[in-house]
């Protein structure tokens, strides 16, 4: 549990663009440990979906290291470089099922291109689904399949070859919130059971939240900060990660926003307390809540709040009186 | 008795086109195969060889039948023991089909979501197994459309036959229907080559759809 199974060490990926180039990794060195699951968050942009593709090779790293289980991926080539894949499975956002086939010639693919017996191959895929739980669709085409029974059979054919490692690219982006918790429920049970390690990149932090041991958070193709998951959440260090927590401002609520508001950050710098009913009781105000994104970590509140700004100056500086007399940070925010 | 040589000039007709669409795909396809993996962001990029073989395509493909015709007389006189006749056209036919069939194929494979092709890269698929077991299943319904346009397109070059001393429905609706002024055998010719295009377009579609496990 203790030794690196991944690890990346200075890697760079600059991008030719016309006119320049856009540097997609920035000197990224990380330590993926046997057994975790081991998630990188950072906003759309910040080079994570680049960061995963590389540790599989599917995008070519300018410069670094990357070892896994001691061995350079960089330096593979051919047929080394076919037999360390089958090694890393990888789960996508879009699934990428083969559309032509069945569910199980799908999940059989790995072990078809790996020439496995074919009576051995149907065994195991036969295993397979029954761990994600699509035993009945054997026959079915992923076209007949919802978007969460899909990833299931991604998921199954990933398996297939005994991985080490999962890495998954953005693999609830594309679901519902429902089925975004099955399948992290799914994911984190393979990690247990078959300890298989699972390397994950998202946008939403709540993945990370949920499954998640250690993290790193990605910005502008740099590591910004690392750890476990508690620390990270509970003792943010870095600007990006604020921004991702929504400590700082959020630039999303505001492009919404339709009149003028008063913005109550949480930055979980106090005790829990009901500020909001104390605010409508000991001001006499009719509060408007208009968006609110808040989350307990630690048992103490973590986001911010936009409320309605009432017309009358008076209320206004009442309201904001008794917030920053409650020592939270507030601020005007008007329509753009 | 007029009955009897429309009869013997669709026989000819088909005996042109299928064989020629048949080998014009044995070598078109390989083919097109190359010209989608070698092209920049494909499964083995050789961008040279990837220019220069498109530029071959490009020229066999502009040169028009009736030229191609004309200038593969000595070669066509090699190959096929004569340079004339029903038999013969069907060298000519297949080279003028055949980089047509490439860029047809090439299409096809083109529309083959690039996901898939990376997740089958990610199992460590070789080269090989990606083109038999991930682009040309992924693609063959497209192909199958391609196919029956390709074989529609031959049958309708089949028609300048009649240049080559060949035969068939097209030299047929010319020679006997146009030069002789018999014009019930033109049309006769004609309306036979209209329904065989339809039945294979039909065909095709029909199968394009029912190898297709995208729908439904």
């Amino acid at each position: 549990m203790s030794e690196p199974l991944i690890e990346l060490r200075n890697l760079k990926k600059v991008y030719a663009v016309p006119g320049g180039e856009v540097v997609a990794l920035d000197g990224v060195s990380l330590k993926i440990l046997r057994g975790e699951i081991y998630g990188i968050i950072g906003m759309s942009g910040a080079g994570k979906s680049t960061l995963i593709r590389c540790i599989n090779r599917l995008d070519q790293p300018t410069d670094g290291a990357i070892l896994i289980d001691g061995e350079n991926m960089l330096s593979m080539r051919g047929n080394d470089l076919v037999r360390m894949r089958r090694r890393v499975s990888m789960i996508f956002q879009q699934f990428n099922l083969l559309m032509q086939k069945t569910v199980a010639r799908n999940v059989r693919y790995p072990l078809e291109i790996a020439g496995v017996p074919k009576h051995r191959a149907n065994a195991r895929v036969k295993e397979l689904l029954q761990i994600v739980g699509l035993e009945d669709k054997v026959d079915a085409y992923p076209a007949q399949l919802s978007g969460g029974q899909r990833q299931r059979v991604a998921i199954a054919r990933a398996l297939a070859s005994d991985p080490q490692v999962l890495l998954c690219d953005e693999a609830t982006s594309a679901l519902d919130p429902m089925t975004t918790q099955s399948i992290l429920a799914l994911l984190k049970d393979i990690n247990e059971r078959l300890g298989i390690t699972v390397v994950l990149i998202t946008h939403e932090m709540a993945v990370i939240r949920q499954i998640c041991t250690r993290v790193a958070i990605l910005d502008g193709g740099r590591i910004a900060e690392e750890g476990t998951v508690d620390d990270v959440f509970v003792h943010t260090r870095s600007a990006a990660g604020k921004r991702l927590f929504g400590i700082l401002p959020e630039n999303d609520a505001d492009e919404q926003l339709k009149v003028p508001a008063l913005r109550i950050v949480f930055d979980g710098g106090r005790e829990n307390r009901p500020i909001i009913a104390e605010l409508v009781r000991k001001c006499g105000v009719d509060v408007n809540i208009l968006s609110a994104n808040i989350r307990r970590i630690g048992g103490k509140p973590y986001g911010q709040m936009l409320i309605g700004m009432p017309e009358d100056a008076e209320v206004r500086d009442k309201i904001m009186k008794f917030l920053l007399g409650e020592g939270l940070t507030v601020k005007e925010v008007w329509p753009q | 008795m007029k009955w009897d040589i429309l009869w013997e000039a669709l026989g000819e007709t088909v005996y042109m086109t299928v064989p020629s669409t048949l080998i014009a795909y044995a070598l078109g396809l390989p083919l097109g195969v190359l010209l989608v993996i070698t092209r920049k962001g494909g499964i083995k990029p050789l961008p040279t060889f990837n220019t220069v073989l498109g530029a071959v395509v490009n020229f066999l493909r502009s040169i028009p039948f009736i030229i191609l015709l004309a200038m593969l007389f000595p070669v066509t006189r090699i190959v096929m023991g004569k340079a004339i006749g029903t038999q013969s056209i069907i060298f000519p036919l297949t080279v003028s089909a055949f980089p047509y069939v490439a860029r047809m194929v090439e299409g096809s494979f083109s529309e083959v979501d690039g996901g898939i092709i990376e997740a089958a890269q990610s199992m460590g698929s070789t080269t090989l197994q990606i083109i038999r077991k991930v682009l040309i299943p992924e693609a063959l319904p497209s192909l199958i459309n391609g196919f029956a346009i390709c074989m529609t397109t031959i049958l309708a070059y089949t028609a300048m036959a009649s240049a080559a001393g060949g035969g068939g429905l097209g030299s047929l609706a010319i020679i006997k229907g146009l030069n002789l002024r018999k014009f019930d055998i033109m049309y006769a010719a004609s309306v036979i080559l209209v329904i065989l295009v339809q039945v294979i377009t039909m065909l095709g579609a029909y199968f394009t759809r029912k190898f297709d496990h995208r729908i439904r």
